[in-house]
């Protein structure tokens, strides 16, 4: 099954990968291990998921405001997610995608969809991040 | 480009006031198409957050700006960096993370920010007044410049703000303007005895749960104490800051957008309306805490957002309390207070500072614990008076956290283990 997504891309860029599906918010600082892209939150249900190559979906950003240099330093080490899908734009975490494209000419697409849309992707799902913020979802059958 | 631009914006995109300012207004326009912001605005005051991360791509940030000849055109505070500057030999910090340090906290001193080294700037210099259009980074501060004083400022992640700082301004858009700083939920208090709401510990435990309630909303509080302290409302707003992202909340009666509900919802309805009873603080407490009663304690963290003169001298006070009764400091625990030097040099000239070093109290100045490295790598257990400390510490530090008053913090530290017997909430 596939099916495309219309979102708004807030940092533009081409990317894919498998959701990583939160329903919680994250500050990425006090959130995100640096050196293994491990989400540490202990408070949260994915704590312990790798968010690394993967398409993270979670509603939002928050928390810290340091969020944004953690997402840059991830983009640089490669412990980043492939991309981001959000519900809400998170100005500290686009921030930190453009301080990146900025400074290394790497940034990490962000795109925020709309509600029904966001709620659509299961974990897993491969995703198709495109630069107009289209977001191609396909699922493997046995995922039904 | 869609963001409307100013001759001056526009010179600075040109590059006319230099590579750094080109640099940084690019960063600020493309902001403002993320934000939908039809304008860029001046704003009068900054506080940069983006010097407290050590990381490999903030420090070329910092140094690339400043080699450019960066210079911050507005008053520009520093929130707390990676190091003591002073005294982190004392701490066991290495050398070669010191050395990257002090290049990282010289690149924001060489664009001419003020080096106050601190993440309560509203305690310490420069206090913004109400109505003042301003940049702030650090989530606490953020939320107490908006909150308590009434000045305006988004939640500015780090490296906008030095951005911000060099330019003077900032996308026209969010906490910038009257009418989206409306409350938009209504929490109130109901049936909290008058005897719990002076504990201070109240004011963390109230802050997480009101960042885990009100999501990305505006929260009013009914029924705070109209006299709350500064120190209180710090600890209210660094817990509402990390368990959510409450970057500005009301208080009626109490914070000066709030004389009355209606000034609040500025004429407006609650969209929804939450009551929190006893039950739910103690809920919200027990959520701050993954260490259980009685295990052993490694190290008492007080201090986050940074101490104040004020909890300088609760602290000294609840010291002598203790070594009054021959109590001392339990050998296997360590008590950190980090401050800044504000704090530091008022300390200096009380009668008092001898209390709390004789007792054992290590006192940190310029840095947090994680920033720098300076917890012990065999730490298990922490206990903290600090939502922010107890949220961020079992990820950030690896570490099982105790949540507790600064009174059970010290009662704890004198046993040996967690011990907390203030029951109310």
């Amino acid at each position: 099954m596939e099916r495309t997504l219309v979102g708004r891309p807030i940092v533009s860029g081409s990317a894919e990968g498998t959701a990583l599906v939160s329903k919680e918010p994250l500050s990425f600082w006090g959130g995100l291990d640096l050196s293994t892209g491990e989400i540490i939150d202990r408070r949260l249900q994915r704590s312990g998921a790798v968010v690394t190559g993967r398409v993270f979906v979670f509603p939002r950003g928050k928390g810290s405001s340091t969020s944004s240099a953690t997402l840059m330093e991830s983009i640089k080490t490669d412990v980043a997610p492939a991309a981001i899908v959000n519900l809400k734009v998170d100005p500290i975490l686009a921030l930190g995608s453009i301080v990146s494209d900025e400074l290394y000419h790497k940034a990490l697409p962000i795109v925020v969809l709309a509600e029904k849309d966001f709620y659509s992707i299961k974990e897993d799902d491969h995703l198709t991040i495109e630069p107009d913020g289209k977001v191609l979802v396909s699922r493997k059958p046995s995922a039904k | 480009m869609s963001v409307k631009l100013s001759i001056r914006d526009e010179q600075l995109l040109d590059g006319q006031h230099g590579e750094a300012a080109r640099m940084a207004m690019r960063i600020l326009v493309r902001m403002a198409e993320v934000q939908s912001a039809p304008e860029m605005m001046d704003v009068s005051q900054a506080h940069i957050d983006g010097c407290g991360l050590l990381s490999e791509t903030g420090l070329e940030f910092a140094e690339t700006l400043a080699v450019k000849g960066a210079k911050v055109c507005i008053p520009t505070t520093l929130n707390m960096g990676p190091l003591d500057l002073q005294n982190w030999r004392r701490f066991g910090v290495n050398e070669d993370f010191a050395a990257k340090a002090i290049r990282q906290a010289k690149a924001y001193t060489d664009m001419e920010c003020i080096p106050t080294w601190t993440c309560a700037p509203y305690q310490s210099y420069l206090t913004p007044r109400f109505g003042q259009q301003i940049a702030w980074g650090e989530s606490n501060a953020i939320c107490y410049a908006n909150s308590v004083l009434g000045a305006r400022t988004n939640r500015y992640g780090d490296f906008i703000d030095i951005c911000a700082a060099i330019t003077g301004r900032v996308p026209r858009c969010g906490l910038h303007l009257k009418e989206n700083r409306k409350a938009q939920i209504l929490l109130r208090l109901i049936d909290i005895a008058p005897a719990i709401m002076r504990n201070n510990a109240f004011f963390a435990t109230l802050g997480h749960l009101v960042g885990s309630q009100a999501e990305d909303k505006i929260p009013v509080i009914e029924g705070l104490p109209v006299d709350a302290s500064s120190d209180q409302l710090k600890a209210l707003c660094a817990a509402a800051a990390s368990s959510g992202e409450v970057a500005l909340f009301h208080a009626i009666g109490l914070t000066p957008e709030a004389n009355t509900l209606e000034e609040a919802f500025q004429g407006g309805k609650p969209e929804q309306v939450i009551d929190i009873r006893l039950s739910d603080l103690q809920k919200s407490r027990a959520d701050l805490s993954t260490a259980k009663e009685a295990d052993m304690l490694d190290l008492v963290v007080l201090g986050c957002p940074h101490f104040s003169f004020d909890e300088f001298r609760e602290l000294a006070r609840l010291i002598r309390a203790q070594t009054e009764k021959g109590k001392m400091l339990h050998p296997n625990v360590k008590v950190i207070v980090i401050s800044c030097q504000t704090s530091y040099a008022l300390l200096q000239r009380s009668d008092f500072l001898d209390v709390l070093t004789d007792f054992g109290v290590e006192i940190t100045l310029d840095t947090c614990v994680f920033h720098t490295p300076m917890v012990a790598p065999d730490t298990k257990v922490i206990m903290t008076n600090s939502g922010k400390c107890a949220y961020y510490a079992p990820g950030e530090l690896g570490v099982q956290v105790a949540f507790g008053s600064m009174a059970e913090c010290i009662a704890s530290a004198v046993k040996g283990h967690i011990y907390r017997k203030e029951t109310l909430v």
